[in-house]
């Protein structure tokens, strides 16, 4: 039997849907009888139950608020108690800000390997080892990595890459509700005081959009590239730019898709003239389908888009928003 | 105040090209930068000495001989000191390795009361060596700064930082000594001036080597990595491109309509009575 732990992360009080995600990843390395799952529950939250519902075996909720992942060394420490219960053969996280932050601290003081924002992996039926790929040099290989040492075997995913799995609340629930304090582990929380928390306005950010329509520098001014979130109040989904979008202060930071700003997995990514460099594509080559527009065929976009358009963005933006506006208007 | 500045050389990713035969990344001096990210955190550590004159900075970075040029460019913005780990032994660290070697360098060349980081380097892309600085040299670790500030000295120095997440911005109070990881957010890198460029080109780089941070074998470089890659292959090309020329009327009209169809096909929108089944979270 192998025992495979997945870190589970709240929001709003409430389990986070990637955390669902890792459920479904855990299930697909092998069967019942093979696999046991069970996810730590990180922070307050009042619907541990789901974890069940969506695949987890048992839950361990860690229920106090300093668990909720400002600290990562309080989280990494609460895991590594754990571990001294138990030790699973694997431990995944979500690539989000809390699992790139807290895997890594517990890997360092526990000795063991990690690897980040996988896309693809594997149980070994032999011996249990755990094969993991992820996207290196910019999106433009696949490297495949082992864990030579240790146990867990760690890795971090990246969200939207595996559908979640349908709930079924006929699963049974067993959920245990353990503290930091009850585990015993030290109060290092103390060093980092949780001070204030300001959701992006009227957004849930791009990491979490189902469509992100992202500009790029063939918008050419500012106030072109605003066209897009007028395009977006007939779409839905969230405003993406490139990084030489950001550079020139068309959009803020927390918009850059790519190596230096986030990598996102969306349903649907559509791109106004983004040529498409290799740092822009690593952070969205994995989303489902790509529509890409741009004066310029052959550029490198073009070959990674399902539809490749060949307009002039400022000729099209009009004519798509006034078909929206027909569609959505139809009886 | 010292501040340290973890400082990685990597390729320009823009030029990065890969072994055709081996399908490895290739390095060459030619294109080799300062990892991007990194400059922002030179430039939050240089801000703090802007303000208090009394404050330090040192660039550290572990590389082959030639990382010597990322760190004098950070000397050449600002930075006071600089030094490197290299040496064979170190070759091939995963995150693990680095980080186990970078936190010996800093206890030997500290104590620090702030360590900088970027939040993550464009060509591994892990994000990883930051907080695992952090953890070897057991400290808290604060990632994805967007904003810093200070006040009080001493000891009612308090520190105040904004984490740019996914929903939102997270403030965080904490104390020193702690590790910070930076992204964009914190604003502009400056520019390295004349006078910052001469004294670059002068400066001595420290070198340290195994033997100086009495570190062993079996805990650096490849031989001290708990991953190891095994195999190397291309990406799955999964996407057969649909082109549609849209610089007529017509092409204009047909693109649209494309479009909107993927979009009615994977459900993100529907006619405005329905549209509340497009906005919400994906499940």
């Amino acid at each position: 039997m192998n025992e495979v732990w997945i870190l589970a992360e709240t929001k709003a009080g409430k389990v986070s849907s990637v955390s669902f995600e890792l459920l479904s990843w855990a299930r697909s390395l092998g069967s019942p009888e093979k696999v046991r799952v069970t996810a730590v529950l990180a922070g307050p939250a009042s619907d541990p139950e789901e974890l069940c519902y969506r695949g987890a075996d048992a839950v361990v909720h860690g229920s106090d608020a300093a668990l909720s992942g400002f600290s990562a060394r309080h989280l990494a420490a609460y895991l590594a108690a754990l571990f001294q219960r138990t030790r699973p053969s694997v431990l995944l996280a979500a690539a989000t800000t809390t699992g790139r932050t807290v895997l890594p601290y517990l890997a360092a003081r526990e000795g063991l390997g990690l690897t980040a924002d996988c896309t693809e992996l594997s149980l070994e039926s032999e011996g249990g080892e755990l094969i993991q790929t992820r996207p290196a040099a910019g999106g433009s290989i696949m490297a495949t990595i082992r864990t030579t040492r240790g146990r867990p075997q760690m890795a971090t995913v990246r969200p939207h890459s595996r559908k979640a799995l349908d709930r079924n609340t006929s699963r049974p629930v067993t959920v245990e509700v353990l503290s930091s304090t009850e585990i015993g582990c030290r109060a290092e929380a103390a060093d980092v005081a949780l001070l204030e928390e300001r959701p992006f306005p009227s957004s849930r950010g791009i990491a979490d959009a189902r469509l992100v329509i992202a500009g790029g520098k063939g918008f050419r001014k500012k106030d072109g590239f605003a066209l897009l979130f007028g395009l977006t109040e007939h779409t839905g989904g969230e405003v993406g730019a490139s990084r030489e979008a950001v550079d020139r202060g068309w959009a803020d930071y927390p918009r850059q898709v790519g190596l230096s700003g986030r990598t996102i997995s969306p349903i649907v990514y559509m791109a106004f003239g983004i040529s498409g460099a290799i740092q822009h594509l690593a952070g969205m080559q994995t989303a489902e389908t790509v529509i890409s527009i741009n004066t310029d065929p052959d550029a490198p976009l073009a070959a990674m888009s399902d539809l490749a358009i060949r307009a002039d963005l400022y000729e099209l933006i009009p004519v798509l928003t006034a078909r929206l506006e027909a569609y959505r208007s139809v009886e | 105040m010292k501040i340290a500045v973890l400082v990685k050389q990597v390729p320009e990713t823009d030029s990065l090209t890969l072994d055709p035969e081996t399908g490895t990344v290739v390095r060459s001096v030619d294109t080799a930068i300062v990892n991007p990210l990194d400059l922002y955190a030179i430039e939050a550590a240089l801000r703090i000495k802007d303000s208090d004159p009394s404050a330090s900075v040192l660039a550290l970075s572990m590389g082959p001989t030639h990382a010597e040029t990322a760190l004098r460019e950070a000397l050449s913005m600002g930075c006071d000191e600089a030094a490197l780990v290299t040496g064979r032994e170190f070759g091939g660290a995963d995150t693990w390795a680095t980080a186990r070697t970078l936190s010996a360098a800093l206890v030997e060349l500290g104590p620090f009361d702030l360590i900088f980081c970027g939040e993550k380097a464009t060509d591994g892309d892990t994000g990883q060596v930051g907080p695992e600085v952090a953890a070897f040299m057991d400290l808290p670790v604060i990632s994805y700064v967007g904003a810093f500030t200070r006040s009080g000295s001493g000891s009612d120095l308090t520190l105040r930082a904004e984490r740019v997440l996914e929903d939102g911005i997270q403030v965080v109070g904490f104390g020193t000594p702690a590790v910070l990881t930076f992204c964009k957010a914190i604003g502009e890198p400056r520019l390295p001036l004349l006078s910052g460029k001469r004294r670059a080109r002068e400066a001595s780089v420290r070198r340290l080597g195994i033997d100086e941070l009495g570190l062993s074998p079996e805990e650096i470089g490849a031989k001290g990595s708990p991953t190891r890659v095994v195999k190397i292959g291309r990406p799955k090309l999964t996407r057969s491109t649909e082109m549609l020329d849209a610089r007529t009327e017509a092409g204009m009209d047909a693109a649209c309509d494309r479009i909107i169809a993927l979009l009615v096909k994977r459900n993100l929108i529907a006619p405005a009575e329905n549209a509340t089944a497009s906005s919400g979270a994906r499940a």
